[in-house]
């Protein structure tokens, strides 16, 4: 049910991604936007003329009305689209999906795609602001949900109860992840291995999740620029472009999502699947949202990498790492190379186009030609899935 | 089972709505309330304006038997919100009533870590104010 087909119609000109802080040091969401943005632009060897389009994501803590156009006005943009998405971390993916159709629908030819977040992950958990009065919340905050976290708790539970998955086998992503990290300077934990030891020694927050299974929230930004591949060709960058693209969402709250284990990523996935016209073994770099170690188990289940309720079995099986037979979130993920906010979601997208391009260094995975990308936001709740591969 | 009155309640409270306050005001009275639709006669928690599968206004109350099992659960052993902070760790979980329906709450009366997956729960009306009353599980 694919409606338009995007495939080889859209192509990322530029990157542009800041190394993640554990502190805000004074900056604002602003400035971090414009920093990313002029990464991107000088990288797609475009100026702020050659943008005619924005999307932006707010930061967690909200965007005030006309977010968008305030921050066109800031980075001197006057484009013929903008718009605020907003699908939580799924929001970057949702991005690149919407600048695509936007594009070849005319409205524009260049989108700079832009997330960013200043966050102090000291107060992160304890800032407060109960928002009552939202559809559902009354029913749940009452009770002391801790925001995601006891979201993802409950859904490794009901997998552990339903497939028998290990708290071994989750750890082993945290491990193969923080591997990858090791490989890149740009992660928040760069130099700072573990084992599977660690992560099980690491303090229970949330049953059955682990310190070292939950991600960390931080600052930083990521911005790409996606355009008509002829366009992109002018970058001088190996081109990278869109071959599939699928979205779907299910549910906001866990609490009703029947049944819990299984995610959006499903339809998302097949979506992407089908409009690219490959399947997962035709993958080389897996590199999916991974708020959550349980996050990762169900992505690569629900994508169709494995058969579902086995994504444990899977991931203890298979070697993550760059140098492995499933390379997934080689820049670290989210959980080592850190969470600046909707950001942590862009930063799959820009490993992804850093492999196809080749420019992954230490790290980069051996012909490196398709990539399958997932956004996630919520609890499991909106999923934005892309393939993208390096034009032959 | 009342919660002890001695210090102010702190910790988030209902704000019932012009649809959800018949919910509240049922745990109020100890009687747990579920949308069921006239026409179509699906149930639906948590309440709202119309039947999100018919599209009906034909709602109307009725009264669930107060029990079911627990589908999935975890121990919070840190307080994201500090008025939380004496409570830990306890248990957060989703509840799937006899009815059909999931519900959020939490499960008392049994040690934490003695909680299990598909365990047969009981509805705790907790009288923590004496305008709400929230709803809470315990092994039956």
């Amino acid at each position: 049910m694919t409606l338009v087909d995007l495939r080889g119609r859209a192509a990322v000109a530029g990157i542009g991604e800041l190394k993640p802080t554990r502190y805000a040091n004074g900056k604002t969401v602003p400035h971090l936007i414009l920093e990313v943005a002029r990464e991107a632009m000088l990288d797609a060897k475009m100026r702020p003329a050659d943008i005619d389009g924005l999307l932006v994501a707010p930061p967690l803590l909200g965007a005030p009305v006309t977010f968008a156009s305030m921050m066109a006005e800031y980075l001197g943009l006057q484009p013929h689209y903008l718009d605020i998405v907003d699908p939580g971390g799924a929001s970057a993916a949702s991005q690149f999906i919407r600048a695509a159709a936007a594009i070849n629908a005319g409205i524009c030819s260049a989108v700079l795609c832009v997330t960013a977040d200043a966050i102090d992950p000291d107060s992160f958990y304890t800032r407060g602001a109960v928002v009552m009065g939202l559809p559902g919340a009354e029913f749940e905050r009452p009770y002391g949900p801790m925001g995601a976290n006891s979201g993802y708790a409950l859904v490794a539970q009901r997998h552990m109860y339903e497939f028998g998955t290990t708290s071994e086998q989750l750890a082993k992503v945290a491990v193969d992840q923080r591997t990858n990290a090791c490989a890149n300077p740009m992660a928040i934990f760069h130099g700072k291995p573990i084992s599977i030891e660690d992560v099980l020694n690491s303090p229970l927050v949330v049953d059955p999740l682990h310190l070292l299974e939950i991600v960390m929230p931080c600052t930083g930004a990521a911005a790409f620029i996606v355009t008509t591949p002829e366009r992109a060709r002018e970058s001088g960058h190996p081109n990278v472009l869109l071959f599939g693209a699928g979205e779907s969402c299910t549910h906001a709250s866990i609490t009703y999502r029947v049944p819990m284990t299984t995610s959006p990523i499903k339809e998302s996935a097949a979506r992407a699947f089908e409009m690219a016209r490959v399947s997962p073994r035709d993958i080389d770099l897996v590199s999916v949202y991974d708020c959550y170690t349980i996050t990762v188990v169900i992505t690569l289940e629900d994508a169709g990498f494995c058969e579902k309720g086995k994504g444990g079995p899977f991931v203890w099986e298979h070697d993550l790492t760059y140098r492995g037979d499933l390379p997934v979130n080689t820049h670290g993920g989210q959980l080592s190379f850190g969470q600046p906010g909707l950001a942590g979601g862009a930063s799959h997208i820009i490993e992804a186009v850093r492999q196809l391009r080749g420019e992954a260094g230490e790290r980069q995975v051996a012909n490196c030609e398709l990539a399958f990308v997932n956004g996630n936001g919520g609890i499991l709740s909106e999923q934005a899935s892309l393939v993208l591969g390096r034009e032959a | 089972m009342t919660s002890q009155q001695t210090r102010e309640y702190k910790k988030p409270l209902p704000r019932p709505t012009l649809i959800s306050k018949p919910f509240w005001d049922g745990l109020r009275e100890e009687r747990l309330l579920i949308q069921r639709c006239r026409a179509c006669g699906g149930l639906q928690h948590y309440p709202r304006p119309h039947c999100i599968r018919c599209l009906s206004l034909e709602l109307e109350w009725v009264q669930a038997s107060g029990r079911g099992t627990v589908y999935s659960y975890t121990i919070v052993r840190r307080a994201a919100n500090p008025a939380f902070a004496e409570d830990v760790p306890y248990v957060l979980a989703v509840i799937e009533l006899e009815e059909g329906p999931h519900l959020s709450g939490n499960v008392v009366g049994i040690a934490p870590e003695e909680v299990r997956i598909g365990m047969p729960v009981e509805a705790v009306f907790d009288h923590v104010t004496p305008e709400a009353t929230l709803l809470k599980w315990r092994p039956r």
